[in-house]
């Protein structure tokens, strides 16, 4: 295994700072594909890629699938419902069918934490988390992180606080542990009831009150509130949700510094975040869409970099000479 | 008539009358004739030597569960007795959680039956305490310790309904039985996965609070004072049900507790990478639960280890963390797992080791056995304390292989068994 990144990209704990700089770095020429009129490089002509959908996705799914064909690698699609999934089969006889049908890359989506790294540790393929349960999504990780990088310059004492339903969030998890490696300092706020009850033992900063992370922050990363959340009890309403926690222009403004605003899709506008405050100046909100893509670009180029045969095709585009 | 038989120059330890020297162990006609001190051996015994190992009465499981009837594909009555027999083991308790649910006199009469012709370890059946373990009318208890019921338990559906666990405590006073709870707290424990901790928080799994097994077994242990009824906790896990335990022990209520291998071994860091085979209920919890129940099931406030034996098909196994189902194999580790564990740190001596695996299961499930007394039902375990091996599913005599352990170096292996006077295990004898 040549790739620096190892076999696969399962989670963002397990990496290195210097891992995570990698795909940084990497992903920063790739940006330039997307904004030429022809927006593709031969780097993974050949190879075949399979995104694997178990939960409905809009916008990871055509990030990746967008990312895949810059790159020019061969694309399939296969969800959960109308593939042999909805007939029952498990998720390793699903693997074991892909691997005999020689591909090279499996993106995954799963309901189930770890499903990304059972799949990885049973398949050759290299394996792309994108998303797995409440554990993590690294490539949305690493987009914040990016999208943080271009406008502060440095990540190193940046105060960022992820806000809302961090229990649930696999984005939360992979947020906290690449700003962590990072050198950033990490805050959380959310009722008590959407933390995870160990949450100090992640050696983060949590705040009760929005007005007092507004207050600390230089940028709030803004979950979505799943709105079964309110079904399921952990919160009274939607309603008093905003009330107590949405980021309205009205706390943004009493706040004397300019915080910047990251949410990682799809919006619940007027629950955890006001429009005015999604659509204003502070809002890097698309800015993180059109990193989605030049970073997921640079995990699949630099997870195919062990691959001999690539070599060639590899010089001769962006980051090819790192 | 069978030839008597001598189980020779071994370390004699039996709690039950403080007995610890080697000698022999002369069995006649099933029962005890001598345990002691080498004495006139019958001409005509078939000898068993035991030099460097440890003679004991038999080893009781008062948890397992033998998948029979229902799920005789992942294991029967007869692939688990003789399973426990090879993990030293000359009686387990089998669980109620069968398909149907073992909840009246003629399912017990069955478990009892499958349990004879296999012969191997005693199979004594544990009846359900509600209809289909559904936690609403009390099962027929009366009629299920008439066909050979030894405790009751709605164990895999623990008793949410506070006034069945205090009418099946007070039920089962007329029959001298415990009752064993699994304690756990139903809307607290709703579809957790793992200990909730850091872990569980890291990986992204739904856990478990200890508390959800702490109010209930506070619960049941103030039932039980209320009603004077006998509770057995099963399977206790944490520090906290320790320190309630003992409260009620010093109370004088009349609870009993157990304690699995792995809660005495592996901490919630053993799910780490998903591992299914680490997924149990209750949950594997921190260092300081493991440090707790070591301590417990030393000064006696944990009565006994138990295994909750639970063999699973490899293919349910094998998935998504979340949807794998509960349980370990535990009857062929149970005894190494303790002596490399407890008695290698030394927490436990062989003695205590022996009062907590034969003694003291006996004494409170009212069981014969547990004792080399003369004239006592000869049950006995053969143990040799040193030998090394390391855990090959494959060579399991369950049909279960969902085990933590495989590949680990363990010490301490039974050699022979021996219930009723006859050898059901002996080692090397089945291709071991």
């Amino acid at each position: 295994m040549t790739s620096p990144l190892g076999k696969d990209l399962l989670a963002l704990e397990p990496l290195t700072p210097e891992q995570i700089g990698l795909i940084l770095d990497t992903a920063e020429p790739f940006k330039e594909i997307s904004e030429r009129a022809i927006k593709k490089v031969p780097t993974l002509r050949g190879s075949t890629i399979v995104n694997l959908f178990f939960e409905p996705s809009t916008r990871t799914r055509i990030s990746f699938e967008f990312a895949e064909k810059r790159l020019s690698a061969d694309t399939v699609n296969v969800g959960a419902s109308g593939s042999s999934v909805s007939k029952g089969e498990t998720l390793v006889d699903t693997a074991r069918n892909l691997e005999a049908m020689r591909i090279d890359m499996v993106v995954i989506r799963h309901g189930a934490s770890g499903a990304a790294q059972f799949l990885a540790e049973r398949i050759e393929s290299n394996v792309i988390n994108a998303g797995d349960g409440t554990h993590e999504h690294p490539t949305q990780g690493l987009l914040d992180l990016l999208t943080l990088r271009d406008h502060f310059g440095d990540l190193r004492g940046l105060r960022v606080c992820i806000v809302g339903d961090v229990l649930h969030s696999r984005v939360a998890r992979s947020n906290i542990w690449g700003l962590q490696k990072m050198g950033a300092d990490v805050a959380v706020c959310g009722p008590r009831s959407l933390l995870p009850n160990a949450i100090a033992e992640f050696g983060i900063t949590v705040f009760d009150r929005i007005e007092a992370a507004m207050e600390w922050a230089q940028a709030l990363n803004v979950l979505r509130l799943q709105l079964e959340r309110m079904t399921a009890g952990y919160i009274p309403s939607l309603r008093e949700y905003n009330r107590v926690f949405g980021v309205t222009r009205e706390r943004l403004e009493r706040v004397d510094h300019d915080v910047l605003i990251l949410h990682p899709g799809p919006m619940n506008r007027g629950v955890e975040i006001d429009s005015d405050v999604a659509d204003g100046p502070q809002s890097v909100i698309l800015n993180q869409v059109t990193n989605g893509v030049a970073v997921r670009m640079a995990v699949l180029y630099l997870l195919a970099g062990g691959r001999p045969e690539l070599a060639e095709t590899a010089k001769s585009t962006p980051g090819g000479d790192r | 008539m069978t030839r008597p038989l001598v189980l020779h120059g071994g370390r004699i330890i039996d709690p039950s009358q403080r007995l610890d020297t080697v000698g022999d162990v002369i069995v006649i006609d099933g029962k005890i004739a001598h345990a002691g001190p080498r004495s006139g051996i019958p001409d005509d015994a078939e000898i068993i030597d035991c030099t460097d190992a440890i003679v004991s009465p038999g080893f009781i499981d008062v948890h397992c569960h033998l998948r029979e009837p229902g799920r005789e594909d992942v294991e029967t009555i007869a692939t688990g007795a003789r399973a426990a027999a090879a993990g030293g083991f000359t009686a387990v308790c089998a669980m109620p959680n069968t398909d149907p649910v073992t909840d009246n006199q003629a399912a017990i009469g069955f478990v009892v039956r499958q349990g004879q012709k296999a012969n191997a370890a005693r199979v004594y059946p544990i009846g359900a305490i509600s209809v289909r373990q559904e936690g609403h009318a009390l099962a027929e208890v009366g009629e299920m310790v008439g066909a050979g019921a030894v405790a009751i338990s709605d164990d895999g559906r623990p008793v949410a309904s506070a006034q069945l666990m205090r009418t099946a405590l007070e039920y089962a006073r007329t029959f001298t039985i415990p009752v064993v709870d699994h304690c756990e707290e139903p809307t607290l424990a709703v579809g957790g996965a793992m200990n909730e901790g850091i872990v569980s928080a890291r990986l992204g799994l739904r856990g478990v609070p200890s508390e959800a097994e702490e109010i209930m077994v506070i619960r049941d242990i103030l039932l039980s004072r209320r009603t004077g009824g006998h509770i057995h906790v099963a399977h206790a896990s944490t520090k906290g049900s320790v320190e309630l335990i003992r409260w009620g022990k010093d109370r004088g209520i009349a609870v009993t507790a157990e304690v699995c291998p792995h809660h005495l071994s592996l901490t919630e860091s053993a799910v780490e990478g998903y591992n299914t085979n680490a997924k149990m209920n209750p949950p594997l919890r921190t260092a300081a639960d493991v440090a707790a129940m070591a301590q417990a099931l030393r000064d006696g406030t944990i009565d006994v280890v138990a295994t909750d034996h639970a063999p699973h098909h490899y293919d349910e196994k094998e998935r998504e963390f979340a949807d794998a189902p509960n349980g370990i194999v535990g009857f062929e580790t149970a005894l190494a797992v303790v002596v490399t564990t407890l008695v290698g740190a030394g927490v436990l001596d062989f003695a205590t080791l022996v009062d907590r695996m034969s003694v003291a299961p006996a004494r409170i499930f009212h069981l014969d056995g547990g004792s080399l007394a003369r004239g006592r039902v000869a049950d006995i375990t053969v143990f040799d304390p040193d030998r090394e091996w390391v855990v090959d599913p494959t060579q399991f005599l369950s049909k279960g292989r969902n085990t933590p352990y495989a590949g680990r170096k363990l010490r301490g292996r039974a050699i022979c068994t021996v219930v009723g006077g006859r050898i059901v295990y002996h080692i090397g004898a089945q291709g071991h």
